[in-house]
């Protein structure tokens, strides 16, 4: 039995520990939380070990492994404190806050030889799974450009505060939604060399942004954009969509199908046909153990279990170091939306004058 | 309980194999009517129970049938409760303790006040989710509601954490206040039968994905089908064509062979598809 404890029990915490628990090799030895209200309850009906100090619990409760999922601000302090008790750490997104930091805690888990994940849960996704096949199987030829979006219903009106309403908690738009398409582009594309354009703005909060607009730009002439608002009433849940061009295709996933569309020109992959393809969820997802919010929930838990039992700490789906590369274009959109726009803006445009019409000529205009 | 249930995931958008389907879907139920004319030809061929969601719209057709009490005498609803899309956004606006606070029914203050706060402060969660279903019940006051369900979600995190009391409370409550039957909707059938011959509630009402293909039958195919042979259960099947996967005249074949399904929840947008699956399930239904 792996000995686990839950870290921080918002929305993602108590998720992760109801899954968790019913992980037939895991025992649950702790969960913890700043405010004592929710252990209190947890701890009256399902007898579940509560403590609301962090360091007292590293200290105290016999572990193997951890699951943090407090706010964004508090990651790093957390992961490496663990790291330092010899623990597997299961970390949510986005990883650190400050990249350096971030740095510092994935060469401590790699020296270490610790399993180290962060909740990139859409690398889990059969459909997203499916893409990264075909791209790498160069189905649709070489790449050119990659849309990446994400849309949902989150922040709906100038009202609110959690600690997801405050860019510097690590709330917002960019930090909770854009974080997985961009996590995604990364895994497709690898690590951009320049960002451009970006755009973080504010809709309803006030301390935070509500869409985010930007563009990735990558060594071999490849782009990619990222159009992100998490203050889209139209859309039930949270949405994420990509769409990628190449020469010989295009392929379009989000959650539930990949469709692919191949020319004439393709070689298509064993089981695809040139023109339209289809695959489905119901064809693509692995089964789960226990199934809460979609399978790509559990699996991902399962993988860090199963990392831990075979010792495979080091070249996992979601590591630290991939989860960094992601924070990194996070700060580099960051810091590009700061700057401004490019000063292409302040150029006169060139106008180049529209020929002549046959009528214009006729009436000598 | 009727062997047809009406299910109610295309009027609000969900769809589990295409995004663009679901969002036609929302289009074209976005007016109520449509969703009523869907309803009334149901009802004319003969699937008069509708398991749906507690989505505030929902509430317009309880108005609909309000109005119309001789036209819908013998429809009934199944109310599925909570719509936990409206709970989880307001948790990351309000945090855990203002959403509950948000959620409080109105009506009857005092006495919300007094189960409420007295329970908030007790930490004893039994007020507190008698007040929420009760809030949740509220559209469906002079109408039929002889089972009312815990969505999945809620089934399956109560289920995770091993919060099971929570289930005695809602089936309880549900008898005495509401005088109708407990049911519990979930992705993880065997497990949850366990849990609740444990807490000793009997012969549950349980709805659970059940198909041919296995789709998003957690715990296993094999665990399912031994479930339906000895357990004492009242199974109804959900998913039974795996979101389309599995052709309709081998998917109610197949479910009807099953032992121990007392009921289907099926969900359509036009007649002549309601039709082709009562259609199917009187054939098949009748040979076991």
């Amino acid at each position: 039995m792996i000995r686990i404890a839950v870290v921080g029990l918002g929305k993602m915490g108590l998720s992760h520990h109801a899954m968790i628990n019913a992980h037939p090799r895991v025992k649950v030895a702790a969960v913890c939380d700043a405010t004592g209200y929710v252990l209190d309850v947890l701890n009256k009906y399902t007898g579940v070990r509560t403590c609301t100090d962090f360091d007292a619990m590293l200290a105290e409760v016999p572990l193997d492994a951890i699951i943090i999922a407090t706010p964004s601000s508090m990651h790093t302090k957390m992961v490496n404190a663990a790291l330092a008790k010899g623990l597997h750490v299961f970390c949510e997104k986005p990883f650190c806050l400050d990249t350096a930091e971030g740095e510092a805690a994935t060469r401590t888990a790699t020296e270490k030889g610790l399993v180290n994940q962060v909740g990139y849960h859409y690398r889990f996704v059969g459909a997203f799974q499916e893409v990264k096949r075909l791209l790498d199987a160069k189905a649709i030829g070489e790449v050119t450009h990659i849309l990446a979006e994400a849309y949902g219903p989150v922040v709906l009106r100038p009202k609110g505060s959690s600690w997801r309403t405050q860019r510097a908690q690590g709330g917002g738009c960019l930090y909770d939604y854009a974080a997985h398409p961009l996590n995604l582009v990364n895994w497709y594309f690898g690590e951009p060399t320049t960002v451009g354009g970006t755009v973080l703005n504010k809709i309803f909060s006030a301390e935070t942004d509500d869409e985010v607009f930007g563009t990735l730009f990558y060594q071999d002439g490849k782009s990619a954009q990222i159009s992100v608002n998490w203050s889209d009433e139209s859309y039930r849940k949270m949405s994420t969509k990509i769409t990628i061009w190449g020469t010989a295709g295009r392929i379009t996933a989000d959650r539930q199908e990949c469709q692919v569309y191949l020319r004439d020109t393709a070689t298509p992959p064993a089981g695809y046909q040139p023109g339209w393809n289809s695959r489905y969820t119901t064809d693509l997802t692995e089964p789960v153990w226990f199934y809460l919010r979609g399978e790509e929930y559990s699996a991902q838990l399962d993988y860090f279990v199963r990392c831990i039992e075979e010792k495979r700490a080091h070249d996992n789906v979601n590591s630290f170091a991939s989860a960094l590369a992601t924070d990194k274009v996070i700060s580099m959109m960051i810091a590009d939306a700061e700057r401004g726009p490019a000063p292409t803006s302040a150029v006169a445009p060139v106008v180049r004058a529209a020929p002549r019409k046959w009528w214009q000529a006729l009436l000598g205009r | 309980m009727d062997r047809l249930l009406f299910g109610d995931n295309q009027f609000f958008g969900v769809n589990h194999m295409s995004e663009e389907k679901a969002r036609a879907q929302a289009m074209r139920f976005q007016d109520i009517k449509a969703v009523i004319e869907v309803l009334d030809n149901a009802m004319d061929e003969g699937v008069k129970s509708f398991m749906c969601t507690t989505h505030d719209r929902i509430a317009l057709v309880c108005d609909h049938m309000r109005a119309n009490p001789q036209r819908y005498e013998n429809f009934e609803f199944m109310p599925c409760m909570p719509y936990a899309h409206k709970y989880a956004n307001a948790v990351t606006e309000d945090g855990m303790l203002g959403t509950l606070k948000r959620f409080m029914p109105d009506e009857g203050f005092l006495n919300a006040a007094v189960r409420g706060g007295m329970s908030l402060a007790r930490k004893d969660i039994e007020g507190v989710t008698t007040l929420l279903i009760d809030a949740e019940m509220k559209m469906f006051a002079g109408l039929k509601t002889p089972v009312i369900f815990l969505q999945n979600v809620v089934v399956d995190l109560l289920l995770g954490m091993g919060f099971n009391e929570a289930f005695r409370i809602f089936a309880d409550h549900v008898k005495t206040r509401h005088n109708a039957e407990p049911g519990f909707i979930t992705m993880n059938m065997p497990m949850l039968l366990d849990v609740l011959e444990k807490l000793g509630i009997d012969n549950p009402i349980v709805c659970s994905n059940i198909n041919k293909i296995g789709f998003r039958m957690c715990g296993g195919f094999d665990a399912y089908e031994k479930a339906l042979r000895e357990k004492k259960f009242r199974a109804i099947a959900m998913s039974v064509f795996a979101s389309g996967a599995i052709p309709p005249e081998e998917a109610i074949e197949w479910i009807c062979q099953q032992p121990n399904i007392e009921a289907i929840v099926f969900g359509a947008s036009s007649r002549g598809n309601i039709r082709n699956t009562a259609g199917l399930v009187n054939r098949f239904w009748a040979k076991h």
